[in-house]
């Protein structure tokens, strides 16, 4: 039995060694994404999961950091960003157009930097 | 009673010993419900924190629901005292029980086992309602209930608990806790119970509670590190517990095995070594292994009169499980193995039934949760094993919020068991009945594994009344049962049969919840429960023996403003009402051992007040049954207890009557 957990230990250990000699599988990323509440939460990890390749996304309402863990072998961060912006949440590098921030709800509405 | 007397002095006179070392210290606590009920978790699982089993006497897991509505605490035979649980109306061994998620209470330890976890010892539990997780096995029926004992991390270095009770009943617990390093410590509890004088209220002769003395050992040992993603524990478990019943005169050493006087005595050992062992991945914090092992001997010696019962059972439990996801942490699963050994050395009277029982299983859970108003976990199972055959174990768990603070659940699964049927049923050996097995051609007892499909609905809504908080729920469930090891007590008082269900058995249990929090720190609970458990008989279709119908259930709890030091008040009060019970058939007895159809019914009162002078030291006084209810005979035949009348196993209310207690705990932080 201990045989066994070994096998699989190392097998799994294995898959991430071969990942960071390539592009990595697990990039950690912690960007600002502006927002007030729950619903705001809510429309923020939605939009960062719709991007093919994101595999967790959670965005604190206390700090607005958002935690993504995405491989960047399908996708970047901007592109996360740009799928945010699109729902109306600026980030650091895109900024929401007017009419997608004006479409919150009204609880939504953060203020604008 | 001169004996508790000095014994309650001793308790009460070593209290301003420890006052004295009272820390000035303030730490402000975030109130927090005792009944915690998620609105975003895809099961309907409610979780009980120690704050809530600090609000009875709870001296075991067993004693540990009384302020609960989903579990019905259900009073034992008058021999042995122990109280048994049930949930949607079957009993515990239709339940998976857990500890830290490996199954605890099964097999030989069905009937007792749950009085074999001390209440100081436990953190947490978790109450499922419905059918449980495959993750678990295969056995759960009805529901599950997982305890989480306290972690050697994050626990405070000393606890002392002391109770004492008019029913001469009293427990020590002592924890000790040390922390090694950063990742390492280690934790060891000693639990004491004893039960000291013969008591007999009802003046029947016989005791109205077993003596006993419990000695319990836990030494548990916990690392986690989380920069290298390891975690683990080691636990070592020891446990003795001896009872004495019967009548006032029986002494062992005399009357055992004659008829001189009649009395039994159970005694039981235990032993457990478990490990866990963990990791979760690096920079896939989503991504984990988790490898369980768990060994445990399990050996009770005991007699019913001239009744012989003792069993071994020795077993093995392992459980491999993989963590991770699909795509993203909306899609997670958790695949993997178990394998169970048992091997039981089970002798009734003459009769041999030793056997081996041995599984090995493969799951696999999916869950989906869009993070917002929608999950969905379905899972299922392989398993094969030497009596059950091979079979599959589905089950599905959705919820759904359609609108804010709403939450609609929806479970359904399969489960498969073999029904250990003189273990369960343990308290039928305190009777004349004559056990008579009808099937021969199944691999259990000569019985076939029981089969049963449960169905459950239940939908929760948190509102706001007169600007306080309130919550109002409904859940229905129906258990139907394929194959049921059925144990018929509907036929003769003189006989206990077991055989192959023939017909139908169905459980359908229904329950409105309202709670309110009437004003600041003044909460009320309340709940009605309805219950149509029916099986078909030799004789006849009839509601489940001892299962009231109706049952409702009132919990109004009070707490002052913590004030300075952190002294508080807590009152706790606590009703229950239970409707007419079907009893067992006594028709043909002689008319003064016949009881009616239906009990009576009657309502139970406990209360609680709790004095806390500063964070580390608490007294409590409470009473439990303080109406002073009693069942009217709570042993039939007792005057001639050899002959062919004589059933002490007929227990549908308390058979002691009111009793007060007090105890203190106090810490080192």
């Amino acid at each position: 039995m201990k045989n066994i957990i070994l096998i699989l230990l190392v097998s799994f250990l294995g898959f991430g060694a071969q990942a960071q000699e390539k592009k990595n599988k697990n990039a950690k990323y912690v960007t600002e994404v502006n927002g007030n509440c729950e619903q705001c939460q809510k429309r923020i990890q939605k939009a960062a999961y719709s991007v093919a390749g994101v595999k967790s996304a959670i965005w604190d309402i206390e700090t607005h950091q958002l935690s993504l863990i995405l491989n960047e072998e399908k996708t970047s961060s901007l592109d996360v960003k740009k799928a945010i912006a699109k729902v109306g949440h600026d980030t650091d590098e895109v900024k929401a157009t007017k009419e997608d921030y004006d479409n919150l709800h009204s609880c939504c509405l953060y203020e604008r930097k | 009673m001169q004996k508790i007397i000095t014994l309650f002095a001793l308790i009460f006179l070593s209290i301003p010993v420890f006052s004295q070392e009272n820390l000035e210290e303030v730490k402000v606590v975030k109130k927090r419900k005792g009944i915690q009920k998620s609105f975003t978790v895809t099961g309907n699982t409610s979780l009980i924190t120690s704050k809530e089993l600090l609000k009875a006497a709870c001296c075991n897991l067993a004693e540990s629901f009384e302020t609960n509505p989903s579990i019905d605490v259900n009073f034992s035979d008058a021999l042995t005292g122990t109280k048994q649980i049930k949930m949607l109306g079957l009993t515990s061994p239709y339940l998976m029980i857990t500890e830290e998620n490996v199954p605890s209470v099964r097999g030989a330890s069905q009937a007792y086992g749950l009085s074999f976890t001390p209440g100081t010892w436990v953190e947490s539990i978790q109450i499922t309602k419905g059918a449980g997780s495959v993750v678990n096995g295969y056995e759960s029926i009805s529901g599950q209930i997982n305890t989480e004992l306290l972690k050697p991390l994050n626990d405070i270095p000393f606890f002392l608990n002391a109770y004492g009770s008019t029913d001469s009943r009293f427990e020590l617990n002592t924890h000790f806790n040390k922390k090694i390093n950063e990742d390492w410590a280690t934790s060891l509890f000693v639990h004491g119970n004893t039960r000291v004088s013969k008591m007999d209220r009802n003046q029947d002769g016989f005791l109205d509670n077993p003596l006993g003395k419990q000695i319990n050992l836990i030494n548990r040992w916990q690392y986690a590190c989380a920069e290298n993603g390891w975690v683990s524990f080691i636990t070592f478990k020891y446990m003795n517990d001896e009872k004495q019943t019967g009548e006032l005169n029986f002494d062992p050493k005399t009357d055992k095995g004659k008829t001189n006087y009649w009395g039994s005595e159970i005694n039981t050992e235990r032993m457990d070594v478990s490990t866990k062992v963990g990791y979760v991945f690096k920079d896939m914090p989503y991504q984990s292994i988790g490898f369980q092992n768990a060994f445990n001997s399990h050996d009770q010696q005991s007699y019913f009169g001239l009744n012989q019962y003792n069993i071994k059972q020795s077993s093995y439990y392992s459980n491999l499980i993989f963590n991770s996801i699909i795509n993203n942490t909306m899609n997670k699963f958790a695949a993997g193995l178990n394998f169970t050994y048992d091997k039981y050395q089970e002798f009734v009277n003459v009769n041999d039934y030793s056997r081996i029982d041995n599984s090995v299983g493969a799951f696999f859970e999916y869950t989906y949760d869009n993070a917002d108003d929608f999950s969905v976990i379905l899972g299922g199972r392989v398993d094969n094993h030497n009596r059950l055959g091979t079979f599959l174990t589905p089950r599905l768990h959705v919820r759904y919020n359609p609108w804010e603070n709403g939450v609609l659940r929806f479970s359904a699964g399969r489960g498969k068991r073999s029904a250990n049927i003189f273990a369960e049923n343990q308290p039928l050996f305190a009777s004349s009945r004559i056990f008579d097995i009808l099937d021969t051609n199944g691999k259990i007892y000569g019985l076939n594994p029981e089969i049963a499909w449960n169905y459950g609905l239940s939908f929760l809504q948190k509102f706001s009344l007169f600007g306080k908080s309130a919550d109002i729920g409904f859940d229905f469930y129906r258990t139907d049962f394929q194959n049921q090891a059925v144990v018929d007590v509907m036929q003769s008082p003189q006989q206990v049969v077991f055989y192959n269900l023939n017909g139908k058995s169905v459980a359908n249990s229904l329950q409105l919840e309202f709670n309110y929090e009437i004003f600041n720190h003044f909460n009320f609970r309340s709940a009605y429960k309805f219950y149509d458990v029916r099986t078909d008989y030799l004789s006849g279709n009839y509601q489940k023996p001892l299962q009231a119908k109706h049952r409702f259930f009132g919990n109004l709890e009070y707490e002052t403003h913590i004030g300075e030091k952190g002294k508080q008040w807590k009152f706790d009060y606590t009703f229950n009402w239970i409707g007419q019970q079907q009893l067992p058939n006594t028709a043909s007895n002689p008319i003064n051992d016949r009881l009616p159809e239906f009990s009576q019914s009657y309502s139970l009162m406990n209360a609680q007040i709790t004095r806390t002078f500063s964070s580390t030291f608490e007294m409590y006084i409470g009473g439990e049954n303080i109406g002073n209810y009693t069942q009217e005979k709570a042993i039939l035949g007792s005057e001639n207890p050899f002959g062919s009348t004589f059933d002490a196993s007929i227990v549908y209310a308390p058979v002691f009557g009111q009793m007060y207690y007090a105890g203190l705990r106090f810490k080192i932080k």
